[in-house]
């Protein structure tokens, strides 16, 4: 009995030890998004992008089993790179999804430079420098960037809606930059004005705009608002309790389903909005519909069409299963031959085609859309036009792009 | 205050003046060159309304904490969890019955249950244990963050007050004068103003409470010598479980009006404990008066931080609070 039990402890311990072998069989897949802080609903909203794909993939790509270990930051860099380090240092993930938001981005990049065998891929950060300038070999960005996501709105608000002089209010951290950057630069070519103390930057998390909304100069045509989840929400009854009657332009996530699919009081003000972004929840177009459909059915308690943030998370991980499967999920070599395939990957997503540019970044179609009231009284975005391919540099060469300078409060100056 | 005039006759002479010129900023037309220096007239006494409201919001949540800290000498770092749990509570009660009253009394009643509960159950047990009680807070609020967001989600939620309560008051303030003599007047939130009225009753019946009443007269004799009070036969457990029912109450009833001034969302909890902390420290621990005084310099210095330099607004908080703590450590109002 004793010998037995003695046998059987071996047994135990050379199974316990035979535990890195078995992973072979199974790739562990983090995923990292705000599950806490003022952009939790955009976060939870994300991970309903990831699960989509897994689900789609029925859990395995190249034939093996596809764990799916979470991570959670409050939008700060420190903390998305503190999950980031927890998931691969100790949860031993090798291919990473995330993070949401745009400083996160730039902070786990450079994390991924010290991690040369472990991919990541973006989740929906949209900071311009996570992939233009010093970009790490193994960060991939099958989602676009904030300013490739204003194509297209600089120039209709312009010509379209003949606004000359702008106010601007947005969040003060790499992504809005990113946006004003993307938004501004037509908009002033063709002529027009956002003098530098017309721009409010104001922090993260702000929830009083009342002071801000006050200070708003009267002689503008419109106000470009790019804040995110509760923040745009909080500015948006704010601004029409206090009797705001400017037009507001939006930034991508300004008015997107994040903030129109809130709960309580409807905003009917933000009707005719003009935005921009990857996606357009109206968009007639079998690949959009379907993308729809399989997200309503297997998440009947979410918002009545996926935010941006499900999108971007989704074609994210989609191209990491697809270039799992072109490996046969052959990860041995430090997952070589897979960023390989990742870079030469070129698929249909929900919104057209995506493929990557020298510096890993994707070329996607665009839609410029407006605020509209839906078939259920809700409010959606609207397709006015979509811009096909539209890439980083936004049609210029990748060295005069450089040129424009760093996005900044002050870039583009704009007087 | 004549005492006060006597000893300190040029410190008097210099906040009468300060008060003189304030008084007027808000009322006088102002002439161009003022308007060169602070930008337009609108802007600043906007800024000072929302400075004020801000503080009463916090002032709400503050007196709880306060009052808490200076009966129990309990830290309850859980108290931001009450705000919270209080505004969904008071929401679901509001979109269940329609009215936006029974939401804020709902919330107010659940959450001094709350406090009673959590007193009853939970503190009692660690008397004295000033170290453990601090630690056993931070741990509910962590517990709770996480079951709210599993209950409510991550999303927004929005509160729809009464019509009445909704639109824009005009003040007998003159903003600006157009060019054909017309004045302008002031126009303010209505909403706001409510929140600002509500703090200050509050306040006031918070200090008749605690000053000509029997049992204030208790919770009084507590903060200064519980043994005592306990020896006299006072059931200072009682006396306890009451001001805690009040403190969590008080959060409660803050998360309704806080969450339709402005929302709920997760996240809002820590928010409001770290202005709580902010506004004892800078007023004194313990001191309901001092909760007043720190809550106005606070909200006052984040709205004109986020309207004159919003970049760096939120410094200016922290600086705040760092002067009064190199100053006068024990807080503007507290007791060495």
């Amino acid at each position: 009995m004793r010998r037995y039990a003695k046998a059987l402890a071996t047994t135990v311990l050379a199974v316990s030890l035979t535990g890195p072998a078995l992973a072979q069989e199974t790739i562990k897949l983090g995923a990292l998004a705000t599950l806490e802080g003022a952009f939790t609903v955009l976060g939870e909203d994300s991970m309903r992008g990831v699960r989509l794909a897994l689900e789609e993939f029925n859990h395995t790509a190249g034939g093996k089993k596809i764990e799916l270990v979470t991570g959670s930051s409050d939008a700060s860099p420190d903390s998305a790179v503190r999950a980031t380090r927890k998931l691969v240092e100790q949860d031993g993930v090798q291919v990473l999804i995330g993070p949401l938001s745009g400083s996160e981005g730039l902070a786990v990049k450079d994390y991924a430079k010290t991690q040369p065998n472990v991919t990541f891929l973006n989740g929906s950060s949209a900071a311009q420098d996570t992939t233009l300038r010093e970009p790490a070999e193994n960060f991939f960005r099958f989602s676009t960037d904030g300013a490739q996501w204003m194509a297209g709105l600089g120039e209709y608000v312009y010509n379209e809606k003949g606004y000359r002089k702008l106010a601007v209010l947005a969040e003060d951290y790499s992504f809005p930059y990113t946006q004003v950057f993307g938004f501004l630069e037509p908009f002033c070519r063709l002529g027009g004005q956002a003098p530098a103390d017309a721009r409010f930057w104001v922090p993260i998390g702000n929830k009083d705009y009342s002071s801000v909304i006050a200070a708003l100069p009267d002689d503008v045509d419109a106000i470009y608002v790019a804040l995110g989840g509760a923040d745009a929400v909080n500015f948006l009854t704010q601004y029409e309790q206090a009797g705001g009657d400017l037009p507001l332009i939006g930034g991508s996530i300004t008015v997107d389903q994040t903030v129109l699919g809130s709960k309580g009081k409807t905003r009917d003000f933000v009707v005719g909005t003009p935005s921009a972004g990857p996606i357009s929840d109206t968009w007639d177009d079998q690949r959009w519909n379907a993308f729809v459909e399989a997200y309503k059915k297997q998440f009947p308690d979410a918002f009545p069409s996926p935010s941006l943030f499900a999108h971007a998370y989704y074609i994210n991980t989609k191209a990491a299963l697809l270039a799992l499967d072109k490996v046969n999920g052959d990860l041995s070599d430090g997952g070589k031959s897979f960023r390989d395939a990742l870079t030469n990957l070129e698929f249909e997503t929900p919104t057209g085609m995506v493929k990557l540019d020298a510096r890993r970044n994707a070329v996607a179609d665009m839609f410029l859309t407006e605020v509209i009231e839906g078939p259920q009284g809700n409010l959606v975005n609207k397709t006015i036009k979509v811009i096909p391919q539209v890439d980083q540099t936004l049609g210029v060469s990748y060295a005069n792009f450089l040129k424009y300078g760093a996005v900044s409060r002050e870039n583009p100056k704009c007087e | 205050m004549r005492q006060f005039v006597e000893r300190h006759s040029f410190w008097s002479f210099v906040i009468l003046v300060a008060l003189g010129v304030f008084l007027w900023l808000i009322f006088a037309v102002w002439p161009e060159w003022l308007e060169a220096v602070l930008g337009r007239k609108k802007t600043f006494v906007n800024t000072f309304l929302n400075g004020l409201t801000l503080a009463g919001l916090y002032f709400l949540v503050a007196s709880g904490f306060t009052l808490v800290f200076g009966l129990m000498r309990n830290v309850n770092l859980a108290h931001g969890s009450m705000y919270l749990l209080g505004a969904y509570i008071g929401y679901e009660a509001a979109e269940a019955t329609g009215n936006w009253f029974i939401g804020l009394a709902v919330a107010f009643l659940a959450i001094a249950v709350t406090g009673i509960l959590l007193q009853v159950l939970i503190f009692r047990r660690m008397e004295g244990d000033a170290l453990r009680q601090t630690m056993v807070t931070i741990g509910i609020s962590i517990i709770a963050a996480d079951l709210m967001l599993a209950i409510w989600s991550g999303a927004t939620y929005q509160f729809d007050p009464p019509e009445w309560l909704i639109g824009a008051a005009e003040l007998p303030i003159i903003s600006a004068v157009r060019s054909s003599g017309e004045a302008v007047y002031l126009k303010y939130p209505l909403y706001r103003l409510t929140v600002l009225g509500v703090a200050v009753a509050v306040g006031i019946a918070l200090w008749l409470f605690l000053n000509r009443t029997r049992v204030g007269m208790m919770i009084r004799a507590g903060v200064n010598d519980r043994d005592m009070l306990s020896a006299t036969g006072v059931n200072v457990q009682l006396v306890f479980a009451l001001v805690f029912a009040i403190g969590a109450g008080l959060a409660g009833l803050a998360g309704v009006i806080g969450g339709t001034a402005l929302s709920i969302a997760p996240g809002e909890d820590i928010r409001y404990l770290l202005a709580s902390l902010v506004v004892v420290i800078v007023g004194g621990l313990g001191s309901v008066t001092g909760a007043a005084i720190g809550a106005l310099l606070i909200g006052l210095a984040e709205q004109f931080g986020l309207a004159y330099f919003p970049t760096y607004g939120v410094v200016l908080t922290f600086l705040i609070m760092v002067v009064v703590l190199a100053v006068r450590p024990q807080g503007v109002m507290g007791q060495a």
